[in-house]
């Protein structure tokens, strides 16, 4: 069943409206339980396109397995996907910087509000994110420390490489996920691959994540493959930023998830007009590496990895 | 007047990103004016300009009391103004957002750092700053109802309205906000227009900082003597008008009219045949402090906001 979440009619002959699929049981639902799949909140992330579609495949091939209540949301930002755009277009907003948003308030305030109405309630919400269109990341689960105790138990299930436990931050209050995690609703938030791309492998790894968290659930009977155990990590000196000392153009040197020893080379920032290589990118620890740039032009500081230290995932 | 560069950044085909700042006087640290942080921020840009002239003048001519530094960047951010794009021109990031900065963070947060390094220590801090929706302001000044401001400074601008704006958790990461952490007291000056240049509202916030400085016993500056007092009021109080349909948007008032309960504000035009969809009311007696610019509008959209 495609029902609309909320609709608003666009100045010039266009409705733009947010549409989500129910999957559920025949006949009566009641008491069932309900995990809601998002994506698409940032226009230019794609990889949950794929995770929502292959989740609906999967189900409708077995659906007497089916024991509870399936609501996939592929296009939270269908202006924004359709011009590859990170915000909502027109507006140059970060829809994911407006919630709980405010049903009295602007069209991008009302789908906010409209969008929130519509998951909360839901026994378990997946919000699926691609990094930007600079880094590639580690499939992975990113928690606010707030909301650690209820989240992390879910997040092991989820067949993610890595769970990480981040600071509160104010300016992070009105995100999607703090915004139903603060009122009730759990809402794991996974970033993975890259934005404006689809990586199937990251994509099927984590629609079976999603199958397993519906087992543990009630809502799935069928078999699940096994998923793995992730990486936790709870403090924030367990993470090194790799930032651009200079602009120019990152070569990497080493591939995505690679353990390296302190002063291995990750990759090399050049200059093509003049042949010079501007800066070698080291790794200042024993770790892996779970986030790459994978947009190559860089600015002084420009984001061009990060690494978890060995300790973390070594004990 | 000493021309000195703030902050550089080393483009790879670009050249350097130089923040640039004017100094006036000698001596403490005493003000500090900060134009655009976006780039399509040309009025704000406009307005330092008028101001670094006025100083050049008032130091020139000895206006300005010994014992007082005054900084003005015009320009946090010439890489997005020189390409007309409003964030930073690689990651679409937007350095009022990344305040108090980090040196060893990404490029806004280091450029975030490296102003705020220069700015953070003045006992006043004025930023020209824009709204996130395209429109035209009745000029005023605002400032955070938590901090270090005071509506008894703010009436020295002798601006014609003060506006209290109740803290959000996005303004944390603002210029204004971390300014007042660092124990400055801040205000955000708004004139008519954002991507066009208003003359006379430039010169009305260029006055309005005379006023201010001279009140302070910073410049010497002669005013016509008449103080006019400034209507103050909080963010909350003023009266958004709605539209309910998407079209184009036919003002029939200007920012600044009075307007009787039931005035005619605006029409809501079908793009395709003229007819007009909807027409806007003034619900109550006030002036239109606020208005859409844009030629279409959205439904749902606050396109006038009145006091």
């Amino acid at each position: 069943m495609i029902k609309t979440v909320a609709s608003v009619a666009l100045p010039v002959d266009e409705v733009l409206a947010i549409k989500k699929r129910r999957i559920c049981p025949e006949g009566k639902t009641k008491g069932m339980k309900r995990i809601s799949v998002v994506t698409g909140i940032h226009g230019d992330e794609l990889e949950g396109q794929y995770v929502c579609y292959e989740v609906g495949r999967r189900i409708e091939a077995q659906m007497d397995k089916l024991k509870g209540i399936v609501d996939i949301y592929p296009a939270m930002n269908p202006l924004g996907i359709d011009s590859i755009t990170r915000g909502i277009p027109a507006f140059d907003l970060d829809m994911n910087r407006l919630f709980p948003g405010n049903i009295e308030g602007n069209m991008t305030e009302y789908l906010a509000a409209e969008i929130m109405k519509d998951v909360s309630g839901s026994d378990l919400v997946v919000d699926i994110h691609a990094s930007n269109i600079y880094l590639t990341e580690i499939p992975q689960i990113r928690i606010n420390e707030l909301h650690e105790d209820f989240l992390v138990p879910v997040a092991k299930q989820a067949n993610v490489d890595f769970v990480w436990v981040h600071g509160a931050s104010t300016v992070l209050e009105s995100t999607f996920a703090y915004s139903l995690n603060s009122t009730g609703t759990p809402c794991l938030v996974v970033e993975m691959g890259v934005g404006m791309r689809i990586t199937k492998a990251y994509g099927d790894q984590m629609v079976d994540g999603i199958f397993n968290m519906m087992k543990e659930m009630g809502i799935w009977e069928g078999d699940v493959n096994p998923v793995r155990e992730p990486i936790i990590s709870k403090d924030w000196q367990d993470v090194s930023y790799l930032n651009a000392s200079v602009g120019g153009l990152f070569v990497p040197h080493v591939n995505h998830w690679v353990k390296l020893k302190e002063g291995d080379l990750i990759g090399e920032i050049i200059n093509p007009l003049t042949g010079q290589v501007l800066e070698s990118v080291t790794s200042p620890v024993d770790g892996i590496l779970f986030t790459i740039r994978d947009y190559p032009i860089v600015d002084e500081g420009s984001l061009v990895g990060r690494l978890l230290r060995k300790e973390v995932y070594e004990g | 007047m000493k021309k000195k560069i703030v902050y550089e950044l080393k483009g790879l085909y670009r050249d350097s990103l130089r923040v640039t700042g004017y100094e006036f006087g000698k001596g403490k640290k005493s003000i500090c004016i900060v134009g655009t942080m976006r780039g399509n921020e040309v009025q704000q840009l406009y307005c330092c300009s008028q101001l670094v002239k006025k100083f050049k003048q008032l130091e020139e001519e000895g206006r300005i009391t010994s014992g007082h530094k005054i900084l003005i960047i015009p320009s946090c951010n010439p890489y997005s103004i020189n390409i007309q794009k409003r964030f930073w021109p690689i990651d679409n990031t937007d350095i009022n957002r990344m305040f108090p900065g980090y040196d060893l963070g990404e490029t806004t947060q280091r450029i975030a750092d490296g102003v705020f390094q220069a700015i953070k220590d003045y006992k006043y801090g004025i930023q020209f700053t824009s709204f996130y929706m395209p429109g035209e302001f009745i000029p005023h000044v605002r400032m955070m109802d938590e901090g270090y401001s005071t509506v008894e400074d703010a009436l020295k601008f002798e601006m014609p309205y003060v506006v209290r704006r109740k803290v959000r958790p996005y303004d944390t990461a603002t210029l204004n906000y971390n300014w007042q952490v660092w124990e400055t007291q801040a205000f955000s000056f708004y004139t008519t227009s954002t991507t066009t240049i208003d003359r006379r509202s430039a010169g009305q916030s260029v006055l309005s900082i005379m006023k201010f400085l001279s009140a302070l016993g910073i410049v010497k500056y002669q005013s016509s003597g008449r103080v006019q007092q400034s209507i103050v009021f909080d963010d909350t109080e003023l009266v958004s008008v709605r539209t309910a349909k998407s079209g184009i948007f036919e003002p029939l008032v200007k920012v600044g009219d009075e307007v009787g309960e039931g005035t005619p504000l605006a029409n809501i035009v079908n793009p395709y045949d003229g007819e007009i969809m909807e027409t806007l009311y003034a619900p109550l007696e006030s002036k239109v402090f606020f208005m859409h610019t844009d030629p279409l509008t959205y439904a749902n959209t606050a396109v006038f906001k009145l006091i």
